[in-house]
């Protein structure tokens, strides 16, 4: 029988509440070294841990948007090892009754469709950040105790593309239900990962080997390919493998065997006495699925059928969640015109963000300025050129739009006798184009159009301006 | 508590111990608690101990069957904080407490790859 | 007036009602007593005098501006194991030297507000672990009935203080007896609330399933008042109790008419001293004397009690002392690498009763062994609270020793660890149920010894406490007794 590769990945994830799991120190990535931190998560003596109600939702909320049964009751342990980024020298986890059990997601590779299992997802706290230094390690307590959701999944990937597929989907999820930041540069997302081979259809797993603290999608990749190759040449020539712990090496592209430096390991897990335990009521996780956000799929049916999209445009628009989000905020303030709030959002918008690389929340265009310039448009106060105009502006420094229009004076001129004015001028200064379309040129018209728009300097309303230069011509 | 699901593969059966053949490794005990004992200290708190374990498994004699264990006097149940930010400690305070430090961090021996 | 320091919390504050003195005149008496004879009992490990009588001073103030209140201006000796924001909080370890605490702990937060004095330090068994203040690393204290006897523990130092008249009221903390024992060894009153009474945020952990922030003081009414103060839902401790406080207004008519008196068989068959027997059953005739009707009850797992305690607590300890580990905070022996680094400060840092502990509490939680013990131990702590239930179905409140001896001569059993654990038979039980109880004065031995009554209650009946207590105290003179110290003015540790 063939090789083939089994692994299993465990995903943690930090949340995005606003304080601690125990404490009320927020939760901030960007704080000067050991100022967000109290005694409880600088493990002072006589300091207690109290859970905080907004990690367990979004914990549950996870697991609602992957199908996870959520039991009625959970606690959480103590795991013991010390280690000098660990204030406690245990850390507060769950071990055997987790917030949710079960569940999975769908993924796609090379247009095959899979569902990976998930085996549980638990509720813990992360530790502190060490730097290494020429002579010695310096911490920074801040990360200690931030809400980090662990996902483990069954061993259900057999490969690296199907790996970096779980976690696009996962992240794309996370996203969705607005449990992280997602900022993987941040570490709000770190993987572990499990890999072994053994001949398919074996019913024992082959020896596992763990990667350990991967905190880019790219490197679970590059480390998977790497090491499921290793274990392949390995058992190919009958070598005996044994269980470890690797470390993957970004720079050489390697992973590497970590014996040696780890003890065994026992962590005696019991409950921890200074914690109640939690016990959800139907009711309550009732009403938190009821706050479910909309799920990419799902949103993009909505998109097709209530505001009338094509089905290529509401793809495009669900593939990033803020982006959908904008869209939204765009066309709610379009005075009902979905389409051409997707046509700038597409169009503009995504521009923009791909040349600048900005994140679209970040954007000093607000979405109701583009729905004000799409009601502008419509009204036929502003034309489209000018609409594009308003938005370079407000791209740059932001602004209401009316003030922009009516400061810069880029309303349309829709006023006859103004409009009749440039028109005659127009006529009467090119005579031979005149005659051209008159002589049966209808390109001549286009010409004529845009003299005539150039001496309004772009403000007239082009069909105003087109049925009077009709007029007058078929006058002449 | 500690009754084991099968889908949480994080679990593995502990074993029971035997009364009769219990004899506790004070050296590998003390690794895992983090105390340097001397060989002195060894010996001496292996047969303290040892005299300990002997007599807490009285508990044999009991009839324990049905009984649910109890870690907690009281039951007690969603004691949860809402997510609202509060003080923090001054950083002068928190490593005036710290035995090192090093540019605002609370300084240890170099360590050897993450936790 | 020179003898402020020998009065009870309600005469002082009778007289600051009245005016008679103020609040720096009995931090000032306080400190000339401590001056006189804690020299010879060892009881505090540090002092602020002027940080107290600047206390005084503001609280002098605040009853000038009319306010009123059970603690203001009262100085309260402090175990030195609660967190005082800008004090050191050493929990009687050498490991923590150099620690100063960044924030009160709950309780110490409620007694400033209310207006209460912090005046010193007081010694303890290292960590709380002991039954004898021998286990402290930073002194030794002695008993004032007789300095070669130990104060009993772990709260040693906060009941030698009350009884030799060096403190008002003290706090301590109650594990597995820890204020109970040490009042019944020095003659004064011990409450250890019901479990979740009193916060334990800024008590530094030893068993957090056990622990309880107590009370010692020269009488029960002192200790009610205390409680009263300290008392409450904290929502920064998961486990603190909602319920509110017991009405204690009509537990002092020294009325004891229709209450239930158990008394347990069982309390009496532990080995106990037959002149601490004989004491304590008097008092329970006493009792009946004033009104109580007396209800015998069984109290069937007893004998399991100390067995259960010494694995759940050395448990939960090996886990709360693990972050003593010379990183954040306290002493450090420095090495080459952390985890040696940790390994040495945790063995020259702790002394030999915290490592028999948490090496027992390691042992019984690791892989092969948690069955064996640890759940066991919580399923004959279940057997116990059990009986408890019952017992309290039959009965208001249940009398008996408080321990089997009176104070034992220092070093007499501080090589026996076994010995010394199975004299806390008596006390255990109710922490390990989350019950109330309280020590009260009943009586002293042919060799001049103080015995102690255990009163013990449901949890949150801490009203029924005193109002047995109270009534037993008043018509006995057990409690106006005092040691016979001579001043010896040695300088102890005033900074």
């Amino acid at each position: 029988m063939p090789l083939q590769a089994t692994i299993g990945l465990e995903t943690h994830v930090q949340l995005n509440t606003r304080t601690k799991i125990w404490c009320s120190c927020p939760v901030n990535a960007d704080a000067p070294p050991n100022t967000a931190v109290c005694p409880v998560c600088l493990g002072y003596p006589g300091s207690l841990p109290v859970l905080n109600r907004e990690a367990v939702r979004k914990t549950v909320i996870t697991g609602l948007l992957l199908g996870c049964e959520i039991p009625k009751f959970s606690k959480h342990d103590r795991k013991s090892y010390f280690y000098p980024d660990m204030p406690k020298d245990y850390q507060i986890t769950q071990y055997d009754q987790p917030l949710c059990l079960g569940g999975g997601l769908e993924i796609e590779v090379g247009g095959r469709k899979k569902y990976v299992r998930i085996n549980r997802i638990h509720l813990e706290e992360d530790v502190g950040k060490s730097t290494h230094l020429a002579s010695a390690s310096g911490i920074d307590y801040n990360r200690a105790g931030t809400p980090l959701m662990e996902i483990v999944t069954e061993p259900d990937l057999a490969n690296e593309d199907e790996a970096f597929a779980y976690l696009t989907a996962l992240k794309r999820i996370l996203q969705y239900g607005d449990v992280s930041h997602c900022n993987l540069e941040q570490g709000n997302i770190r993987c572990d990962i499990n890999v072994s081979v053994a001949e398919a259809g074996a019913k024992k797993l082959g020896v596992k080997a763990e990667i350990k603290n991967m905190n880019t999608f790219r490197g679970v990749h590059r480390a998977l390919a790497y090491e499921i190759k290793r274990q392949l040449k390995a058992v190919g020539q009958g070598e005996t493998l044994v269980q470890e712990t690797r470390r993957w090496d970004d720079d050489r592209g390697v992973t590497q065997s970590m014996r040696g430096k780890e003890d065994a390991h026992d962590y005696r897990y019991f409950p921890d006495p200074d914690l109640a335990g939690i016990v959800l009521t139907v009711e309550q996780i009732e009403a938190w699925r009821s706050g479910l956000p909309e799920l990419p799929d799902r949103r993009r049916a909505r998109f097709v059928e209530s505001l009338g999209l094509p089905e290529g445009d509401a793809e495009v628009l669900v593939a990033d969640k803020d982006v959908a989000d904008y869209f939204e905020q765009v066309a709610a303030a379009s005075g009902g015109n979905a389409k051409a709030a997707a046509n700038w959002v597409m169009s503009e918008v995504m521009r923009v963000l791909s040349e600048s690389g900005e994140n679209v929340t970040s954007l000093k265009v607000r979405p109701g300025d583009i729905g004000a310039l799409i009601r502008l448009v419509d009204a036929g106060t502003l034309n489209s050129t000018k609409a594009k105009e308003v938005f370079a502006i407000l791209l740059e420094e932001g602004g209401d739009p009316h003030e922009i229009v009516k400061t810069r004076g880029l309303a349309q001129v829709s006023d006859q006798g103004a409009i009749k004015a440039f028109v005659r001028q127009v006529v009467d200064e090119n005579p031979k184009v005149v005659e051209d379309y008159l002589g049966g040129k209808p390109a001549a018209l286009q010409f004529l159009m845009g003299q005539v728009m150039r001496l309004s300097r772009g403000k007239a309303n082009p069909p105003m301006v087109l049925e009077l230069l009709k007029e007058m011509l078929a006058e002449s | 508590m500690n009754r084991l699901t099968s889908r949480v593969s994080l679990c593995t059966e502990r074993a029971m111990s035997d009364p009769d053949t219990d004899h506790i490794d004070v050296r590998y005990v003390a690794n895992l608690a983090r105390i340097d004992l001397t060989d002195a200290e060894i010996e001496r708190l292996t047969g303290e101990l040892d005299q300990i374990l002997s007599f807490v498994h009285q508990l044999d004699m009991l009839d324990l069957a049905g009984v649910e264990p109890l870690s907690h006097p009281h039951p007690i149940s969603n004691v949860f904080r809402e997510d609202v930010p509060g003080d923090c400690l001054d950083r002068e305070d928190v490593l005036e407490n710290a035995p090192a430090t090093v540019q605002q961090l609370i300084r240890v021996p170099q360590m050897m790859g993450e936790s | 007036m020179s003898d402020l320091y020998a009065k009870s919390l309600r005469e002082l504050r009778a007289l600051m009602d009245a005016g008679d003195c103020s609040s720096r005149d009995i931090v000032q008496s306080l400190h000339e007593r401590i001056e006189a004879v804690d020299g010879a009992v060892g009881a505090y490990l540090e002092r602020d005098l002027q940080n107290a009588l600047k206390q005084a001073a503001a609280a002098d103030e605040r009853r000038a501006a009319g306010e009123k209140g059970a603690m203001l201006g009262i100085p309260v000796a402090i175990k030195d194991l609660l967190n005082v924001k800008g004090q050191s909080c050493r929990c009687g370890s050498k490991l923590l030297e150099g620690y100063v605490s960044p924030y009160d702990a709950t309780c110490i937060a409620k007694l400033r507000a209310a207006g209460a004095v912090m005046y010193g330090r007081v010694n303890m068994d290292e960590f709380a672990m002991g039954a004898s203040t021998e286990n402290s690393a930073l002194g030794l204290t002695r008993n004032p009935w007789d300095l070669q006897r130990v104060p009993g523990g772990s709260s040693g130092g906060s009941a030698a203080a009350v009884a030799a008249d060096a403190a008002i009221v003290s706090l301590g903390s109650d594990t597995g007896g820890s204020v109970r024992q040490p009042a019944s060894f020095c003659g004064c009153v011990g409450l250890k609330p019901g479990y979740g009474r009193v916060s334990r945020y800024g008590l530094t952990a030893f068993a957090s399933s056990l622990d309880q922030v107590g009370v010692l003081s020269k009488t029960v009414a002192d200790a009610a008042d205390t409680f009263g103060c300290i008392g409450g839902y904290d929502p920064r401790d998961s486990t603190s109790v909602r319920q509110a406080l017991p009405d204690v207004s009509g537990a002092f008519s020294g009325e004891l008419k229709g209450m239930k008196v158990g008394v347990a068989e069982e309390f009496f068959g532990v080995g106990v001293d037959p002149e601490v027997e004989a004491a304590v059953r008097k008092a329970i005739e006493h009792v009946a004397g004033l009104g109580a009707e007396i209800v015998p009850v069984s109290f069937p797992h007893l004998q399991y009690a100390v067995a259960a305690y010494y694995i759940i607590a050395p448990a939960e300890a090996s886990t709360n002392l693990a972050r003593f580990d010379g990183v954040r905070y306290g002493a450090r022996v420095d090495a080459d690498d952390p985890v040696e680094m940790m390994k040495r400060t945790r063995e020259a840092g702790f002394g030999p009763e915290v490592k028999r502990r948490i090496l027992l509490g390691t042992y019984v939680l690791s892989s092969g062994y948690y069955d064996a013990y640890y759940v066991k131990a919580l399923k004959a702590r279940a057997l116990i609270k059990r009986d408890f239930d019952q017992v309290f179905s039959a009965c208001d409140v249940l009398l008996g020793p408080v321990s089997p001896t009176p104070a034992y001569r220092i070093g007499e059993e501080i090589n026996d660890p076994l010995t010394m654990y199975k004299g806390d038979i008596c006390t255990i039980p109710a922490n390990l149920a989350g019950g109330s109880g309280m020590s009260v004065p009943c009586g002293f031995s042919s060799e001049g010894l103080p015995i102690g009554l255990q009163i013990l209650a449901p949890a949150f009946s801490e009203d029924r406490l005193f109002r047995v207590g109270h009534a037993y105290e008043q018509s006995t003179d057990w409690h106006l007794r005092k040691p016979q110290l001579s001043a010896s003015r040695r300088k102890t540790g005033d900074n």
